[in-house]
């Protein structure tokens, strides 16, 4: 029982660490510390940080390495944003309307999971890596091609152009194709935001800690042992991966609907690596690593923003370091030995 | 070093049904574990061939042979790592044909991995508790709303584990990462989480592999133990022949992906073929084989009379059974 | 139709080259090397301003991006990849896409974000007439070079000292190492190798599509990548079968289904080849020891 009690204060903490960041960057931007750029990145890093959680749960928890999350956030945005719009006249309470769209970004996506899930979650490593990322890119190639458009009828879809919707007069134009969703209601909030981290983490942390988390973990760590124990590979991976893909299309609706427009293109590869880098740097399988990359390195470039051209450089560099100085040994060493050699002095002044 | 192993009495085995060996208390049980005729190629290579083997329950029996005999292969066609090209398994009466490896641990068959493979990142408790997957009933959603039926069926999973962990005096290392376990304690882990998808029938791969006397002593202890107290039978590769002539009551002995010989342990030290297959072909022998496979690779089965002198010797051994408390691992 | 094969292989054999690249690095140092199809971009640049600032014949362009690409190949190695040799993949990987985001903001830094027009170095030497189809003198070339890349290099790994070396590292590095070659040198030719290539790739690439951006590379990069795994990473035939298939599909995608869903198709074609033949088309099947 011990461990559980450890798992549990682990988990409190990281729900402490979210509130209390809450707390502070409300106080912050409500007393004007914060410029506009960075209050206005608020509600993204919310986005990103559930990004980061729910990839964590893919890449840590069950082991595989997926290269297009971002196709969920893509699926989980557009869903959301035309879910909104769709429903705007029938909910007029605008949380409640953000809560249904969230909702549903999350339900598509998870569709999304499960659709690519079935089919490839039998291949493995690189291979599987490969097809996730083939997956995001087909997403964002298809959302290019999608038109949707509202009348009195109802909703209309098309993958050629916006004549095609074949809409009565006074229909609008949702989404329409490569320029992606337009006149979007904004009715994100950070409040909201910072709930959705809650749940994501409540969802994690709480399923990891059962015996469908357990299974999952099994599989990562020895996939035939896991078989000869009676547990379905097939079942808990595509559990873990489908769970994934739903909290990521919920953190796409929610960003969708911080913006006016949104467009296909923002959701591509390099935003799914983007996704993982926070993963990797945060610590696979530590989601409070997660919490702090994805909120570090989504300020960072702004915070960066005085050498304007030199920052996605020295964001690179920075990259390409704290990988080799987290994962060589000899550098690993080195740095532990600077960090004895700076404390001893100051523990023999202490004497 | 012999001397601290304790000889179980040997037991008559007796040809019911045809053509498998069980032993004689068992005569008129039905069999756990059933393999006809299995059989695998890979890619124009046979690794095992026209395998039989009937195991009725709480048998021990021994599968052993020289190195590259089949015998892991054997173990990966009945847990269905591999499916077989030729053949049936039956387990507990039913075919495993087309069933994957989580089906047929359902249906009663657990093993143990000549490599170790843990949940290395997991702990000691969640290892076992991964065994435990299919007695634990709750759902994904219940666990992640942490229902009233999660406390309750962790709470069982949590003694049952301390319980099973308990048979190898492991319990004080519930909290352990299974990666940082010392040897002996790992291939003992995976005993117990073998044991606890409750099968029928237990398969250990070398269970005493890279252990000393002390502790293989301790283990052949524990595998008795565990046959009496879980009523299971236990099919068990090994190649310490102290272990594998102490405790098993009917051995297979595989060479060339073929079964060569089956019998009691001291049947089997007297089988000519046997000695023939471990140390090399002796003078006198070359001429009753001739090197013919078929000869070669025929069931050497005593109480069917596969060859009179074979069968002599089993009687004798029948004959001294009782108080043969003969020490093990001479040949 | 026939132009539209054509235009496909000679696509394709631009991916195919840079696929070899790929391959060849996967296959003997085992990470995804997803710097390297902004390799080609810096070689693409190198090109560009030899001839158009120094005024160079294009022999000498080719020569001279070959040159800076292998060296950039070599240095990227040593300081990137080599500290982590004995990393998780995915570390390496990390770190490989952090080379990529510094190679591109590199070039954005010193050629500015607008597109830059290529010279076709191969424009004025011939035209060949198949039927009614055009061939342009841009893709006899490249199909060509990538013909001689292919002999060549099957050639090198079968005969030379330095080529059975790489094999026996990609087969076990362990065993290589203990038969007394030298892992390092080893990996360093065959980034020196993908690199040269990729350099050449670069040229041919910006040679057909005449826009120069920091960010060409990445597309065709993900997509050669795409073609090294559907003919199964790590095997050169496959790399080239792999390219060239994947060029026909996206120019014939393009032509009669649809120009915007093109790369979608593209990628749903290497789904389903990866989900019937997990190890791509020449893959060696994975059976793993129990």
């Amino acid at each position: 029982m011990k461990k559980l009690s450890k798992n549990t204060l682990n988990g409190f903490i990281n729900y402490a660490l979210v509130v209390v960041l809450f707390i502070v960057f409300q106080i912050l931007a409500s007393a004007k510390v914060l410029n506009n750029s960075m209050t206005g990145l608020l509600i993204p890093i919310c986005c990103y940080v559930v990004m980061a959680l729910s990839l964590n749960l893919v890449v840590g928890f069950s082991g595989e390495l997926s290269l297009g999350h971002a196709g969920f956030m893509s699926v989980g945005a557009f869903g959301g944003v035309v879910m909104s719009t769709y429903l705007s006249n029938a909910i007029t309470i605008a949380p409640l309307r953000l809560v249904v769209a969230v909702m549903f970004g999350a339900l598509f996506a998870a569709a999304a999971g499960v659709l690519i899930g079935v089919p490839v979650l039998r291949l493995r490593g690189d291979y599987l890596a490969i097809v996730t990322l083939a997956f995001g890119e087909i997403i964002k190639n298809i959302m290019n091609c999608m038109y949707i458009g509202r009348d009195s009828k109802g909703l209309h879809f098309s993958l050629t152009d916006e004549a095609s919707l074949n809409m009565e007069a006074g229909g609008v134009t949702i989404v329409n194709g490569p320029m992606g969703a337009l006149k979007i209601a904004k009715i994100s909030t950070f409040a909201s935001g910072i709930v959705l981290i809650l749940i994501t983490l409540f969802i994690i942390q709480n399923l990891v800690n059962s015996r469908a988390g357990r299974a999952i973990a099994g599989i990562r760590d020895n996939r035939i042992a896991a078989e000869a124990c009676g547990v379905p590979i097939t079942k808990y991976k595509l559990m873990a991966f489908v769970t994934s893909a739903a909290m990521a299309g919920a953190a796409g609706a929610l960003y969708g609907l911080n913006y006016s427009t949104i467009v296909p293109k923002k959701f591509d590869f390099n935003t799914s690596i983007l996704i993982l880098v926070f993963v990797v740097l945060g610590g696979i399988g530590n989601l409070r690593g997660s919490i702090i990359a994805a909120i570090v390195l989504t300020a960072l470039p702004e915070a960066l923003r005085q050498f304007q051209d030199y920052r996605m450089l020295v964001y690179a560099i920075v990259l390409i370091l704290v990988m080799i100085l987290t994962n060589n040994e000899k550098a690993a060493s080195f740095i532990s030995g600077m960090v004895k050699k700076i404390k001893a002095p100051k523990k023999e002044a202490k004497a | 070093m012999s001397e601290n192993i304790k000889k179980r009495e040997e037991v008559k085995l007796v040809s019911v049904p045809s053509p498998y060996l069980v032993p004689e208390r068992n005569a008129g049980k039905g069999l756990v574990l059933e393999a006809n005729h299995l059989g695998i190629d890979f890619g124009g290579l046979t690794a095992v061939d026209d395998f039989n083997l009937g195991i009725s329950p709480n048998e021990i029996t021994g599968l052993i042979g020289p190195n590259g005999a089949g015998k892991t292969t054997v173990f990966n066609l009945l847990t269905k790592v591999y499916q077989q090209s030729r053949g049936t398994i039956f387990l507990d009466g039913k075919d495993t044909m087309g069933m994957s490896a989580t089906q047929v641990n359902k249906a009663g068959i657990a093993r143990t991995f000549q490599n170790i493979r843990l949940f290395d990142k997991l702990t000691v408790e969640d290892n076992v508790k991964i065994g435990l997957h299919n007695s634990i009933n709750y759902g994904m959603w219940q666990g992640v709303f942490r229902l009233p039926i999660y406390w309750k069926e962790e709470k069982k999973a949590h003694d049952r584990v301390l319980e099973l962990l308990s048979i190898f005096d492991m319990a004080d290392m519930a909290d352990m990462p299974a990666g940082s376990l010392p040897y002996g304690a790992q291939r003992r882990l995976e005993i117990v989480r073998a044991l606890a998808t409750e099968p029928k029938v237990l398969l250990l791969d070398e269970p005493a592999a890279g252990m000393n006397p002390s502790e293989t002593a301790e283990l052949m202890e524990n595998i008795g133990k565990i046959r009496d107290e879980f009523g299971i039978a236990i099919l068990l590769i090994e190649h310490d022949m102290n272990l594998v002539m102490g405790i098993c009551e009917g051995i297979v002995v595989l060479n060339f992906g073929k079964i060569i010989a089956k019998g009691t342990p001291s049947e089997i030290q007297n089988n000519p073929v046997v000695v023939e297959a471990y140390l090399g072909k002796s003078h006198d022998e070359e001429t009753a084989d001739q090197g013919d496979d078929t000869e070669a690779g025929k069931t050497v089965d005593t109480d069917k009379g596969g060859s009179s002198r074979n069968a002599d010797a089993g009687k004798k051994a029948d004959a001294g059974k009782g108080k043969n408390r003969k020490k093990g691992g001479r040949r | 139709m026939v132009s539209y094969l054509i235009n496909g292989i000679s696509l394709g054999a631009i991916y195919a080259i840079i696929a070899l690249g790929y391959t060849m690095v996967y296959g003997i140092a085992k990470m995804l090397n997803f710097a390297h199809g902004d390799v080609i971009m810096v070689g693409g640049y190198m090109a560009y301003c030899s001839v158009s600032y120094l005024g160079w014949s294009p022999a000498a362009a080719v020569i001279f991006a070959m040159a800076v690409c292998t060296i950039l190949g070599i240095t990227i190695e040593k300081l990137a990849y080599k500290p982590l040799r004995d990393a998780s993949s995915l570390a390496v990987l990390i770190t490989a896409i952090g080379v990529s985001y510094f190679l591109q903001n590199a070039a954005l830094l010193i050629f500015s974000s607008n597109p830059k027009v290529f010279p076709n170095l191969f424009s004025d030497m011939f035209t060949i007439k198949v039927g009614e189809a055009t061939v342009t003198s841009v893709a006899v070339v490249t199909i060509l070079s990538c013909i001689i890349i292919m002999v060549a290099l099957t050639l090198f790994t079968s005969k030379t000292k330095m080529g059975k070396a790489m094999r026996a590292v990609s087969e076990d590095r362990g065993a290589a190492t203990l038969m007394g070659i030298n892992v390092n040198s080893t990996i360093s030719v065959t980034f020196a190798i993908g690199s040269g290539l990729a350099a050449i790739a670069g040229v041919l690439l910006c040679s057909a599509y005449p826009t120069l951006m920091p960010t060409t590379g990445a597309m065709p990069g993900i997509k050669a990548f795409t073609a090294a795994v559907f003919g199964g990473i790590g095997s050169i035939p496959g790399a080239m079968l792999g390219g060239i298939l994947l060029g026909v599909i996206e120019i014939f995608a393009k032509a009669y289904i649809s120009t915007q869903l093109s790369d979608a198709i593209v990628f749903a074609v290497l789904i389903i080849v990866l989900i019937v033949k997990p190890t791509g088309l020449l893959g060696k099947k994975l059976t793993e020891k129990v």
